[in-house]
């Protein structure tokens, strides 16, 4: 090694820094200016492998899955099943039938209220979530409770944006039949104390599941080890492409359920007197699924598992804290969500510009991030904005990113403040 | 004028730091709410008719400066003016922020102020800021209805 390597903290970087050039859209000008992608919690850029993987698929392999005897359809199949099979490793479920294929996390969360809820909810019993939920971890909740007569239950958060657990202990009880929780928020960042919860749902036969859209690109899952019940993530969250999704659920829990949507593949047998259904994870895959999106999540898997995730976890960190350091240097400026263990998220107002002002200006300067409520409005109304502006990093962010968007926020200031 | 200025212009600038007929009008005889549900933009408009003609027009509301800007000029430009004189208006102004150029031009002289507006054509999704308080004002002319949406 050169003497370069004698500087350990640099080669540490400097393994997560390479990392920007497998991304080819982030090395293009937004109206005159390098693009500082800083959206990747609405969705995150692909790398070329990612890319590739579903432009081979295309040219070369597509076809149907699953019964066809001619060679494209095997290589199709093959493709798809081992698509499921990287997923499968990647989190470590028990085994590939564990992974079911949807359109995203959305889906997969309204999968299991729908089936899980059918089977389980009644009138009197109770869905427990937190106050800091996506949208997508409420309303499937709302949906169900309606048609079951169960009641939805939310957790409060405390001004620093974390879950208040106390409270969460307390609405924890015997009517509570799911817990349904965000393993980190996108709004605010926070990453919740996910064995903790699960640990005290399993106590009260509660079963689990975690919505980890946002958690995936940050950290290492271990389905087995966080012992979940269900967990539900996207695609296009974790460098994949969108319009694909993974539920994981527990074996015993997914061959109890009844099935969610009607149709092709998902049936072993059909006459007009009864349908018999196939088994795992077919039976939750009615209709052709997105073949091409599974393949391109194959290879975000494998692309995950060439990272590094302690060093990821400390590249993120670093940015985080200059991110939050520079922010706090702005007069102001005011975080929104400031837990203690956090994801690389920030989300902020400055003064009283509006957050769509904040957005277009820093556009201007190359700089994309997201404004509005993030689809959480209940983490507004507790915080009392009506939008926030949020910057998101992922693996390929970096330290000139974070002062672009400074750049960016001073000239909101000169204009507006 | 770079691309920051074209959109934010002086004018823009100006009334929203200090938005024209700001606050309730008391006695109004029209009162329309206009809101904006992907960005939270929303306005309540108060309109006081004498005959054909708006005699005062006042708003409240929050929003970004493009939707508070627009809601000042608006009611800057209404008042005094007939319901006909202004439907005629809206026509204009809702050519100049949305169309594509193959409709009658806008007379931006005649539009003074307004004109200054014009500039959210370029970004589609600021337009729907721009419009909100027009659409709100026909909601209100025209007593058709006392909430406007954009979505």
């Amino acid at each position: 090694m050169s003497a370069i390597g004698s500087i350990a903290g640099s080669v540490r970087s400097a393994g997560i820094a390479a990392r920007r050039a497998d991304f080819p859209a982030l090395h293009q000008q937004i109206h005159g200016k390098p693009l500082a992608y800083l959206d990747s919690a609405a969705s995150a850029q692909r790398p070329q492998a990612v890319i590739e993987a579903m432009v081979a698929h295309e040219r070369r392999n597509h076809a149907n899955v699953h019964r066809g005897v001619h060679q494209l359809s095997q290589r199709s199949t093959d493709a798809y099943e081992g698509a499921r099979e990287k997923v499968s490793r990647y989190i470590n479920a028990s085994g590939s039938d564990e992974i079911i294929f949807t359109r995203g996390t959305t889906e997969s969360i309204n999968l299991v209220a729908s089936s899980f809820g059918r089977m389980r909810l009644g009138p009197g019993d109770e869905v427990l979530v937190t106050w800091m939920e996506h949208h997508s971890n409420i309303v499937p909740w709302q949906m169900i409770c309606e048609q079951t007569g169960a009641r939805l239950v939310a957790a409060p958060i405390t001004d620093t944006g974390e879950l208040d657990m106390e409270a969460f202990h307390r609405l924890l009880c015997d009517r509570t039949r799911i817990v349904a929780a965000v393993h980190v928020s996108n709004a605010l960042g926070t990453i919740n104390p996910v064995q903790e919860i699960i640990e005290a749902a399993h106590g009260v036969g509660a079963a689990v599941l975690l919505d980890g859209a946002q958690a995936t690109p940050h950290m290492r899952i271990d389905v087995q080890a966080l012992d979940c019940d269900f967990y539900a993530f996207s695609g296009h969250k974790a460098f994949g492409p969108t319009g694909i999704g993974v539920l994981y659920g527990k074996r015993a829990l997914l061959d109890a359920m009844p099935p969610f949507q009607g149709g092709g593949e998902m049936i072993r047998t059909v006459t007009f007197a009864k349908t018999t259904y196939n088994t795992l994870p077919c039976k939750y895959e009615a209709g052709t699924q997105n073949i091409t999106g599974a393949v391109g999540l194959g290879a975000a898997m494998d692309y995950l598992s060439g990272i590094d995730f302690a060093e990821l976890a400390r590249h993120e960190a670093d940015l985080l804290d200059y991110a939050t350091e520079r922010l706090l240097e702005l007069p102001g400026i005011r975080l929104i969500g400031t837990a203690a263990a956090k994801a690389s998220v920030i989300s902020f107002t400055l003064g009283d510009i509006h957050a769509h002002d904040l957005g277009t200006v820093v556009d201007m300067e190359g700089v994309a991030i997201r404004t509005g409520h993030h689809c959480a409005m209940p983490v507004m109304e507790h915080f009392g904005v009506p939008a926030t502006a949020r910057a998101s990093f992922a693996l390929y962010s970096d330290r000139s990113d974070v002062d672009q968007l400074v750049a960016g926020l001073n000239r909101a200031a000169e204009l507006f403040l | 004028m770079n691309e920051l200025q074209e959109l934010y212009r002086e004018v823009i600038l100006d009334h929203n730091r200090r938005p024209r007929n700001f606050g309730e009008l008391e006695n109004a005889d029209r009162v329309v709410e206009g809101v904006n549900p992907l960005c939270g933009d929303s306005m309540k408009l108060y309109v006081k008719l004498d005959g054909e003609r708006v005699s005062d027009i006042r708003f409240t509301g929050a929003g970004c400066a493009i939707s508070v800007a627009s809601s000042s000029l608006m009611t800057e430009k209404a008042k005094g003016n007939s319901i006909g004189e202004l439907k005629s208006l809206f026509d204009r102004v809702h050519e100049m922020l949305t169309g594509d150029g193959t409709g009658a031009a806008p007379d931006i002289d005649e539009m003074d102020k307004l004109a200054a507006l014009s500039g959210v054509r370029a970004y589609p999704t600021r337009v729907k800021c721009a419009t909100l308080a027009w659409h709100a004002l026909i909601g209100a002319i025209s007593g058709s209805q006392d909430r406007i949406s954009t979505e």
